[in-house]
């Protein structure tokens, strides 16, 4: 990564900026599918957190992570993790206050057999999907964030800013 | 009753996940303090309900039966393990109030105080092997965490140290946990148990057995694997070096250990010698490290090492009389038992009080050095009362509850014929003394140094936090024989269950 691509700006150069704006969609789209469909196709909510952290790490690379930190920081993805984590207890605690924890209030295991390849057959794994795909999600990507806080040291004198 | 047993991880887990929401502003860490010390009393209650029943409970989340689904599981050892976790996290959470306030960020310390609560509870409770792993990893990595709390270069290189060797420990547990799995196909502790019990020594199990040991014996800080221990507990705020040493070495080491031994996989000679002679050599290594100690925190460190070799001791020879080749004398194993789980509530109270205090020295006279400090006996009278009573109960003088629990371990060590552990059990409790005598000459009497003239007595959160500990500490002594009937006898007979009849304790049954 050069610090100082020719146009002056962070991040870097022109081809993989470019790259990077039409390719971030598709993986964040991915992702979002990965973890949608993750209780009646392989991954589930951590793998498609995963892609979905990708994306954005891809995004503070090629970008620089002082105009990345315009739309994302460390603070933001700390809030939205423990939001999504709440959201997944809350699922659990849903199903408490419907007899058992963790219980699938919205479709008991003894309503019939689930639907393969449907979305909406599993009942609250869908939700459970969702909250532990964001938390994934942002938890990386706070982790991410906070490792790139850091910066080679420059020896006194030597700098040239 | 079986309905409340989700909660235990449930509200601190939830009071963790809201207290980064809450902000980072003034009024948003009050509340964090505000919603973890009602977490802390909910909690409290909860462990006490459990009391109202003696029968074992069972509670399968999301009404999954066995052999898929994940159980909660609550006997007489698990009440006894609630219990003493909620009494001192509370003491714990009390203090902190007034004690956090020099440090920044307390909603994120709040957060980290609940998770690791959350993960020693679900720990404690939980009835599957690998259920267990994820939840001493959470409480692990929280703790991790709050020892770097201070951010300042030895709490970093500390944390950092336990960092490496708990993730080590983990592991190995996570290895031995993949054995049993491989062997049994089962995860419910129950079913393994029950698997396991009719088919005999094998080297596999040998294997796993070696793993548990290793694994857990890093996680309690016995001694040859004690070495994150004396760094870890004293950098970290005082609040969670009591917690960590009071009772997170003992729900993520000694308890899943002796679970593990007992229940599961049923005490083998070849284990219980091990977990004797590792048990004994904590004892009297960890004792010989801290007599010599200036530190008050790191001293008591040391002590945390040697105290915690008394209750693996008993737990060891008392599977070491259950095991194939021990008499198989159920009230001698129990008695072991007893004096060892006395031991192990005794010490959550008193080395948590010490801890406690040593932090509101600390921050009242700025120092934690015995040498720098002196006559605080008239500047800190509370703190000193306090400080006195947890060095008085841990060095074994009657009438306080270190005492009985020393008495009991080496009384059931003569009579299980091992004269020479009683003898050395004995000599470990007189260097105790003589280490604690010290710090009450030198913090407590003498002379107060001229730079401590103006100190003053600590917040009443934090002598509130102290005095439920020492009261612990005082009615533990004169109380010991109802102790013994409603709370020490029932866990320990929980661990005498053999695996068979831990399997039919806990036997898939349930659904909606």
């Amino acid at each position: 990564m050069t610090p100082h691509s020719p146009r002056g700006g962070s991040g870097m150069t022109i081809i993989v900026k470019s790259t990077t704006r039409i390719v971030t969609a598709f993986i964040m789209l991915f992702g979002t599918t990965i973890v949608l469909y993750g209780h009646v196709t392989p991954g589930g909510g951590f793998a498609g957190g995963v892609i979905i952290a990708a994306a954005f790490a891809l995004i503070v690379l090629a970008f620089g992570k002082t105009l990345a930190g315009r739309f994302v920081t460390g603070t933001t993805a700390s809030v939205w993790d423990s939001a999504a984590a709440t959201a997944f207890l809350f699922v659990g605690v849903l199903g408490y206050l419907g007899g058992c924890f963790f219980w699938n209030f919205l479709r008991p295991p003894q309503s019939g057999r689930f639907t393969l390849f449907k979305l909406y057959s599993a009942g609250s794994i869908l939700l459970s999907n969702t909250a532990i795909g964001m938390k994934v999600g942002m938890g990386l990507l706070g982790v991410f964030l906070a490792l790139s806080v850091f910066r080679p040291r420059r020896e006194e004198g030597e700098g040239h800013e | 009753m079986t309905n409340i047993l989700p909660l235990v991880v449930a509200l601190p887990l939830g009071a963790g996940f809201l207290s980064p929401l809450l902000g980072k502003s003034r009024r948003g860490e009050s509340m964090a303090a505000l919603l973890a010390l009602g977490i802390g009393f909910a909690n409290l209650a909860i462990s006490v309900a459990l009391f109202t029943t003696t029968e074992p409970l069972v509670y399968w989340i999301g009404f999954w039966n066995a052999p898929v689904g994940i159980s909660m599981a609550v006997d007489g050892l698990t009440r006894l393990l609630l219990l003493t976790t909620s009494l001192v996290a509370l003491a714990a959470l009390v203090f902190s109030i007034a004690y956090m306030r020099r440090f920044t960020a307390t909603g994120l310390y709040y957060s980290l105080l609940m998770l690791m609560v959350a993960g020693m509870n679900g720990v404690i409770v939980t009835g599957d092997l690998f259920n267990l792993y994820v939840f001493l990893e959470v409480a692990s990595i929280s703790s991790y965490g709050l020892v770097a709390f201070g951010t300042e270069h030895e709490e970093l290189e500390a944390s950092f140290k336990y960092l490496i060797l708990g993730s080590i420990g983990s592991l190995f547990i996570l290895l031995g946990i993949g054995i049993l799995y491989n062997l049994t196909g089962q995860l419910n502790m129950a079913l393994v148990a029950d698997s396991l019990a009719g088919r005999g020594a094998n080297r596999a199990m040998t294997l796993a057995a070696a793993f548990f040991l290793m694994g857990f014996g890093l996680k309690a800080a016995l001694v040859p694997f004690h070495a994150w221990l004396p760094d870890a507990h004293p950098s970290a705020p005082a609040p969670i070096s009591a917690m960590l040493s009071g009772v997170l070495i003992k729900a993520s080491g000694v308890y899943a250990l002796a679970r593990i031994v007992f229940n599961v996989m049923g005490p083998s000679a070849a284990h219980a010698d091990v977990l004797t002679a590792l048990g004994a050599l904590s004892m009297v290594v960890g004792v010989f490290l801290a007599v010599g100690q200036w530190d008050f925190k790191r001293l008591l460190g040391y002590h945390s090492i040697s105290q915690m070799g008394y209750i693996v001791l008993a737990i060891g020879v008392a599977a070491q009389v259950m095991s194939p080749r021990g008499s198989g004398d159920e009230a001698l194993a129990g008695l072991l038992l007893f004096g060892g789980l006395f031991h192990l509530f005794n010490h959550a109270a008193f080395k948590s009080l010490l801890f406690l205090s040593s932090g509101s020295l600390e921050q009242q006279a700025g120092t934690r050095m015995l040498k720098e400090l002196g006559g605080m006996r008239r500047r800190m009278p509370v703190t000193a009362f306090c400080c006195r009573i947890g060095a008085l109960s841990i060095a074994g003088v009657p009438p306080f509850n270190g005492f009985f629990s020393k008495l009991v371990i080496v009384v059931a060590l003569a009579l299980a014929g091992k004269w020479l552990l009683a003898a050395l059990a004995v000599f470990v409790a007189m260097m105790t003394l003589v280490s604690f005598l010290k710090v009450q000459r030198t913090v407590l009497e003498g002379e107060t140094p001229e730079r401590l003239a103006g100190v003053r007595e600590a917040p009443y959160p934090m002598q509130s936090g102290m005095l439920i500990l020492a009261t612990v500490c005082l009615l533990g002594g004169p109380l010991v024989v109802w102790l013994r009937g409603w709370l020490l006898d029932p866990a320990a007979a929980s661990l005498l269950t053999r695996a068979a009849g831990y399997a039919a304790l806990f036997s898939p049954r349930g659904g909606p």
